[in-house]
């Protein structure tokens, strides 16, 4: 953040209005937006106020508010958070925008930053002597590979040294700014690479060939040892390595339908991709895990070995998981781990469940936000299996569940009773209409 | 290496005609209709074969982002929205620029389509303040398409759908998806909370998609050459093309678009035309924007440019826009420049951001020449590790990463620089020596 003050009284003029012209721009903006929307023009219209008057000013402000129904403050707000905004009088010919940001600060944004200090003034946003010229240092323009770079009003001047920078100060202080081409100051085409394209060197068409997929490499066609689990069935299985933490089903093409949502717990297939890695080291064998299988957490070892390693049992039947790789195969959701008694009782306490199970089948409750298979485990053995359960639990069922789990009142935090109610009533449409987001 | 009939930005450089008329002898345009008539899900599920994900930097699945859309509209008559999110503004990155003022017609079709995918007939398209001629040249192709009756009302394509252009004025926050509604509105680019996600209610309180300009922009040819194309390229779940920036310390900066999944050497050997005074003098590279944090040389040399090949050197892909820096690199000034970019981006909502940033700016200006102690390098990565994750956007994120990048793969550069200072001061007799005594 930077403070950012309206310039002294003694500066502000008395009065602002828009010309015609801008006043029937200003009118035309306004009406892009829905109706008793008009506050989203404030940016547009002081845009245009400060194209107009050089700077914003005071009574651009107000005139901004009366001409939108805001009140004064909201526009005050606007002018001082968006730093584009000049808030001081700035040169008339000319108010050159040094970007500093580390692009152009590689590429000897500082030798540029310099000219302007000498030539103009020594602190940025004064005008110089004759009150032509003014400059200050902005953050990223947004023209990294034409470092360094100014901005002078609506033109960019790119790839520049401190000499060509001199030049084009000298020619704006004069009057003459308009000699100068924006753009490129070397012989280059905007973006590309001065010495000459590396891409597109074809005249593009229209034409655009039909496109047939490449025939699957031989290799996964043919099944590595006979006893070995189909496991090689084609590398599209995605990797869950840069996957975002809140995935959920459609974002893994691996794991199918609502009651196989498993959390992909990252640290756990990195563990597996490196034991992998060892293995087929051991075995001399590539690794496969990043092209097959790498479903993350659900993948076993032998499925994602196929088998082969040494030691380990060979399966005689598809391994879960591993039977094949592609989109289509329907992954069974992994089984809860077999709880550990002593950790998972949830009764050492109490003696018994708490609630009686209902009857009929179970609810996933792996789609309530912060309950992962372990948890779920623990729940059914609480006697709890259903969303409505959870939906109608009552306070002090939640601080005996809390108790129970040693929770610490996670159940509130991650307000399962409201997520319940949703999966209840509408199950995961209800959920994301709800909440805006696929359950977990 | 892709080929060029592979590349989907094929007027990248401006060396054609931007215009409607050269946009179709480019192929923009055909089969639009048909691939309206075959109705939402068909182009939702050709997206998502095509495995794009979002080019803005967090990689989310742009088909997976549209299916949280309400299917038939919220239900209670709000409309649904587009809203592309131009505010391109991470050091490094200058893709969407070329897009909009050498590529606008893909845009305009992508939202055409994008829209049809989430049921949305307006499109709001948010574009940088200081982008001011890319605006104009973009506005210009948008009243080209209405005029020839591509988009509009009673459109030749039978879907009605409007493109409004709005822009922000400097503020690098509003790229957040919901501070750039909050400016949208007309308001300060403070983020909001989620929930309710966009999604859910996004801006004028109507459900609302934000995606990234080059998004959007490649799902038309996606549709024209099928999602399968698009997968064929690059790696799984790291697939298609992507515009890449290389900016800093090579030999010949530029923009160009590249397959996902090449080595960070061969682009830049290929495009670059290598690092300034050889790969021996590399010193490290930020690979995605400012935000990624740093990676040194000999990590980065082999490493693959795609979401998971940079994840697995412990930095991110980011958007594609790499700053290279050699040996002659003060690499403690070049974070601290980052973190004053920072500092003087932060909104000001949370005080873990507003305060830290500043903070770890100052303390990184000591480093700078080394007028700090051996502790303060942990204490600053402490502070960098209370900054992330405590606030409402990834700024605070953001503004951490580099700094914890620098401290993990230059620690001894900070330190050295400490000793070097101390070193100085004592043999200028500004501190005593205990030798001299």
């Amino acid at each position: 953040m930077t403070t950012r003050r309206l310039a002294d009284e003694s500066v502000q003029p008395a009065s602002f209005a828009f010309n015609s012209e801008n006043m029937n721009w200003a009118e035309k903006r306004i009406s892009l937006y829905p109706a008793g929307r008009q506050q989203s023009a404030v940016i547009p219209l002081l845009m245009r106020a400060q194209d107009q008057e050089g700077w914003v000013s005071r009574p651009v402000i107000e005139t901004v508010a009366e001409m939108l129904g805001m009140p004064y403050i909201r526009v005050l707000e606007v002018a001082t958070f968006y730093t584009q905004f000049q808030l001081q009088p700035v040169g008339t010919r000319a108010h050159i925008q040094v970007c500093g940001t580390t692009p152009c600060m590689l590429r000897g944004a500082e030798a540029i930053r310099e000219v302007c200090q000498n030539k103009i003034h020594p602190e940025p946003h004064h005008l110089n002597a004759d009150g032509t010229m003014s400059w200050e240092e902005v953050e990223c323009l947004g023209a990294c590979v034409n470092a360094p770079m100014v901005a002078i009003f609506q033109d960019t001047y790119e790839d520049l040294t401190p000499e060509r920078m001199e030049e084009i100060i000298d020619a704006f202080a004069a009057g003459r700014g308009d000699t100068i081409q924006p753009g490129p100051q070397i012989a280059r085409q905007f973006g590309a690479a001065a010495s000459g394209d590396t891409t597109l060197t074809e005249t593009p068409t229209a034409v655009r060939e039909k496109f047939v997929p490449p025939a699957p490499p031989a290799e996964a066609a043919a099944p590595a040892t006979p006893a070995a689990p189909p496991a090689a069935a084609g590398k599209d299985a995605p990797t869950t390595a840069a996957r975002p933490k809140d995935v959920s089903k459609e974002a893994a093409p691996a794991i199918k339908g609502p009651n196989d949502a498993v959390k992909v717990s990252e640290a756990k297939a990195e563990a597996e991709r490196k034991q992998a890695d060892a293995e087929a080291k051991a075995t001399g064998e590539p690794n496969k895990a990043m092209r097959e299988d790498a479903t993350g957490a659900e993948s076993k070892g032998e499925a994602v070995d196929g088998g082969k390693a040494p030691g380990k049992p060979t399966a005689t039947e598809p391994v879960e998981g591993g039977a094949s790789a592609g989109i289509a195969r329907e992954v069974p959701a992994t089984k809860a781990p077999a709880a550990n008694p002593r950790e998972v009782s949830p009764t050492r306490e109490t003696g018994g469940p708490l609630f009686d199970a209902p009857e009929g089948p179970k609810d996933n409750l792996k789609l309530i936000t912060g309950v992962g298979p372990v948890l779920e485990g623990r729940l059914n053995a609480l006697g709890i299996t259903r969303y409505e359960q959870i939906a109608n639990f009552t306070d002090e069922d939640i601080s005996r569940v809390d108790r129970a789990l040693n929770f610490r009142g996670r159940v509130q935090r991650d307000d399962w009773v409201r997520q319940a109610k949703a999966l209840a009533t509408g199950g995961v449409e209800e959920y994301r209409r709800v909440f805006g987001k696929d359950p977990r | 290496m892709l080929a060029d009939k592979d590349r989907i930005f094929t007027n990248l450089y401006g060396r054609h005609d931007w215009r409607l008329a050269g946009a179709r002898e480019r192929g923009a345009y055909v089969g639009t209709k048909d691939f309206i008539d075959s109705g939402r899900d068909w182009i939702v599920n050709e997206v998502k074969t095509s495995g794009l994900r979002g080019r803005g930097g967090a990689g989310f699945p742009t088909a997976l982002k549209w299916t949280f859309m309400p299917k038939e509209g919220a239900g209670d008559g709000r409309p649904c929205q587009l809203l592309v999110n131009a505010d391109e503004s991470e050091p490094g990155t200058c893709k969407d620029r070329e897009i909009l003022r050498h590529d606008p017609h893909h845009l305009v079709e992508g939202c055409l389509l994008a829209g049809r995918a989430m049921g949305a007939h307006i499109a709001y398209v948010y574009i940088r303040g200081e982008f001011i001629r890319e605006r104009q040249r973009f506005e210009e192709a948008v009243q080209e398409a209405y005029d020839a009756r591509l988009i509009g009302k009673d459109n030749v394509h039978g879907w009605d759908f409007d493109i409004v252009v709005h822009h922000g004025a400097g503020a690098y926050i509003c790229g957040e998806e919901t501070a750039l509604m909050e400016s949208l509105e007309g308001k300060k680019g403070q983020p909001r909370l989620k929930p309710p996600f966009p999604a859910a209610m996004g801006v004028y309180g109507n459900p609302t998609t934000v995606n990234n300009v080059e998004s959007i922009a490649v799902v038309p040819e996606i549709l024209r050459r099928s999602g399968a194309w698009f997968a064929s390229i690059g790696r799984p779940n790291n697939t298609g093309t992507k515009l890449f920036m290389a900016s800093g310390h090579v030999n010949n900066p530029c923009t160009f678009e590249e397959a996902l999944g090449e080595s960070f050497k061969d682009i830049i050997e290929k495009h670059c035309g290598g690092i300034r005074g050889g790969w021996d003098n590399l010193l490290a590279v930020i690979p995605g924007g400012a935000s990624c944090p740093i990676v040194k040389a000999e990590d980065i040399r082999d490493a693959t440019m795609d979401f998971d090949g940079l994840r697995e050197k412990k930095s991110s892909f980011g958007t594609g826009g790499m700053i290279v820096m050699d040996k002659s690199t003060d690499v403690v000034k070049a974070i601290w420049r980052i973190s004053a970019f920072f500092k003087h981006e932060s909104c000001g909502q949370c005080t873990p951001c507003r305060e830290g940033t500043g903070w770890m700016m100052r303390v990184l200006e000591r480093m700078v020449v080394g007028r700090a102690q051996k502790r303060e390098i942990d204490m600053l990565f402490e502070v960098t590790k209370q900054i992330e994750g405590h606030t409402i956007c990834a700024l605070g994120d953001a503004a951490a990463w580099p700094v914890q990048g620098l401290i993990r793969n230059f620690r001894k550069e900070i330190e050295d620089r400490i000793d070097q200072y101390t070193w100085s001061s004592t043999s200028d007799g500004a501190v005593p020596s205990i030798a001299a005594e």
